[in-house]
């Protein structure tokens, strides 16, 4: 028998007609990591910090005051003027004279990140969850005294690091990398199976002499190709567009990627294992995914939730995955080092292959 | 003759419970093309699904060539050619690449293109699933069964659905399998196509064989071959027509009654006298060979062809509607008869 003929390369050669033929899934397989990668890769780029604009009240003294016709007018003027030209001075700030109300909702909305009401005392209103608005108001202080005082400043001088490896887009980009390899694997076999099951073709292959176990590896194979190929595409896309070089071995990483396929097909492969329609199939997956997404530390560090939280966000693969690639391709790490993480996919492609096997619904 | 190609004993499949098929004896014989027929819901595909080892039995024995499903899986499937009745193929595949598929799952094997002009999809070969009629998909399913060379086939309502120019088709694909030799087993509930295609029909009603024979035999059953239908106004009681001579039996149909008959020269107008002397007029008179509708509509008191309308309405549809599923009408009528 030839190699053509044999039942594992006909079923992986149906994966790959069927990915192929399908424009709209190469789009997802390629095309919307790219788009993600490059539209949060512009909104965090390195450019130079927005100009912040300050709110200072016209009617000094005037904000918590009921009776505004209280304050002297020559007086606040001079106040205000004081003010607004200290907080100009400032690099990257900009101040806003404005009437109560307004700079109440300029704070509101976000126009505005600081107002500052130039009485005596000063008097500062911010939100504190701003980020910000805390440093904003130490260095308008800061610019007030100095204002009173020229002598009261201390000569500081700082320096600006952007090197590559310490960007956003250096920690982003193995994220997504994480997020598409997980989203493949469970879409790309739990749908493709659903469907067949639907479709009554898993049960027209049980009533064939056809080992069950091709075509589970046929999936397993095809998907540790697809895997390959897109980890390739993306890493590729990282050094042209955003010089995010890997600084681990290649094979490390080639190794960490089929790994991954096994871990979150094995986990696709489950989901579906008995799914009797696309609709419970497709809210299945996306109970599995979304904690993931929000979790594993895709778009902001994994270590960002509460301690108590932590060992469940570790044991999860798709955080397994990320701190795995960001070790190999940020750090250089070699892949012995994230032996924990590599333990757990490991364990979760054999625990979810384990059970899928034994429940899985042919009919 | 050797080993019966099918033997079925006792055979019952519940579920939840309740009998699908509910002790069912037939045996097969080596070279015959064997209908099973009933209403939706009377176990026909239940029967066949556990004859094709996809479901197992409750209770009962079932043996391909003489070997029971158990233990020997790998061997029946091998010789065992299947067209299921919902199967959708893969939509993005063509028809060569999805008879290639099927044939690498098997140890016997025909050619790609043999199998394809056996079923007369050779200047199809290119074309993708998804632009296939229903016809022609349901062809290309027989062409994945047949690839195998099987000593028996399985179709499960091989034509539902379909226009009656592709199960025209169809039938005469089927009849040249059965002219090879090759062992059929189909479910149907056209009696039309029971009539041409097989030479033993079990009925099944409810999960019961509830006649078995030839159509010849099963047609003489009914005391007469041939029929008249007869409607009138006022309407005249069933016993005016049964006490006739020359009427073996009065059924009702729809506005009037099914007269199965013997001798329609000198029956006929014994009928039209009755009707006269009961001082009613024919308002439908019409005269006809016995089907295996009649059959059916003895056996059970109410016609399948009622279903065979229906059917046929979801067959227009699908029809009309280019791109439309053979299975959305198939799902149409489902829903209509149940």
């Amino acid at each position: 028998m030839s190699f053509t003929d044999r039942p594992i390369w006909q079923l992986f050669l149906v994966r790959w007609r069927e990915m192929s033929r399908e424009p709209g899934v190469i789009f997802w397989v390629f095309g919307f990591p790219i788009v993600l990668a490059v539209a949060l890769g512009l909104a965090f780029r390195n450019k130079p910090p927005e100009v912040q604009v300050i709110a200072v009240v016209e009617s000094a003294g005037a904000v918590g005051v009921q009776d505004a016709a209280a304050t002297n007018d020559a007086a606040t003027n001079q106040a205000v003027a004081a003010a607004v030209a200290a907080i100009d001075a400032i690099e990257g700030m900009k101040a806003e004279r404005l009437d109560v109300a307004t700079a109440a909702e300029w704070l509101r909305s976000g126009k505005a990140l600081l107002v500052l009401d130039p009485g005596d005392p000063p008097r500062f209103t911010l939100d504190p969850t701003r980020p910000g608005g805390r440093l904003a108001e130490i260095a308008v202080r800061d610019a007030l005294e100095h204002a009173r005082d020229p002598t009261s400043r201390l000569a500081v001088t700082e320096e600006i690091v952007t090197a590559p490896g310490r960007r956003y887009i250096d920690f982003l980009l193995p994220g997504l990398l994480g997020m598409n390899l997980m989203s493949g694997g469970v879409w790309g076999v739990g749908w493709a199976l659903v469907l067949m099951r639907t479709r009554k073709l898993l049960k027209r292959f049980a009533a064939t002499p056809m080992r069950r176990s091709d075509l589970l590896l046929s999936f397993m194979l095809f998907r540790i190709v697809i895997s390959l190929v897109e980890a390739l595409f993306l890493v590729a896309f990282g050094v042209v567009a955003f010089a995010v070089v890997p600084r681990g071995s290649w094979l490390d990483l080639v190794a960490l990627v089929a790994l991954s396929a096994l871990a979150f097909g094995g986990l696709g492969l489950l989901v579906a294992s008995r799914a009797q329609n696309s609709q419970s199939a497709a809210g299945l997956m996306n109970l599995v995914t979304m904690p993931m997404f929000l979790l594993s530390g895709v778009f902001f560090p994994a270590d960002n939730f509460p301690a108590w939280m932590q060992p469940v966000v570790k044991v999860l693969p798709l955080t397994a995955l990320n701190d795995a690639l960001r070790a190999v391709i940020l750090d250089g790490s070699a892949l012995s080092a994230t032996w924990p993480q590599l333990a757990i996919l490991a364990a979760w492609g054999v625990l979810c292959f384990s059970v899928a096997l034994r429940v899985f619904r042919w009919l | 003759m050797s080993d019966p190609a099918i033997r079925i004993r006792g055979l019952v499949k519940r579920f939840e419970g309740v009998a699908a098929v509910d002790g069912v004896d037939l045996e097969v014989r080596a070279g015959e093309c064997f209908g099973i027929l009933g209403p939706n819901g009377a176990g026909k595909t239940t029967t066949i699904e556990i004859l094709e080892g996809l479901k197992q039995p409750t209770a009962g024995a079932v043996e391909l060539f003489g070997l029971p499903w158990r233990g020997h899986e790998r061997e029946l499937r091998s010789r065992i050619g299947i067209a299921l009745q919902e199967t959708e193929l893969y939509d993005k595949l063509s028809v060569r690449e999805t008879v290639a598929l099927f044939r690498s799952f098997y140890p016997r094997r025909l050619e790609v293109d043999d199998a394809l002009a056996q079923v007369d999809l050779i200047e199809k070969k290119a074309a993708w699933v998804e632009k296939l009629s229903g016809g022609q998909k349901q062809r290309l399913a027989i062409a994945c069964a047949l690839v195998c060379d099987p000593e028996l086939f399985f179709l499960d309502e091989p034509t539902t659905g379909l226009d009656p120019a592709a199960r025209r088709s169809l039938w005469e694909i089927i009849g040249k399998l059965r002219a090879r030799g090759r062992t059929i087993v189909l479910t149907t509930h056209y009696m039309e196509e029971a009539e041409k295609l097989c030479d033993r029909i079990a009925i099944l009603q409810k999960g019961k064989v509830i006649a078995l024979g030839t159509p010849r035999e099963l047609i003489a059953r009914l005391g007469g071959d041939e029929i008249i239908e007869v409607g009138s106004d006022p309407a005249v009681a069933a016993e005016v027509f049964a006490a006739l001579p020359g009427v073996a039996a009065c059924l009702p149909d729809a506005g009037g009654f099914r007269l199965s008959v013997r001798g329609i020269h000198e029956t006929l107008p014994r009928v039209i006298d009755a009707l006269r002397q009961n001082g009613a007029r024919p308002s439908r008179l019409a005269t006809r060979t016995a089907t295996l509708d009649d059959v059916f509509v003895k056996l059970t008191g109410t016609s399948i062809g009622a279903e065979e309308a229906k059917a046929a309405e979801a067959a227009q549809a699908v029809a009309q509607s280019a791109g439309a599923r053979v299975k959305s009408a198939r799902r149409d009528k489902g829903e209509a008869t149940r």
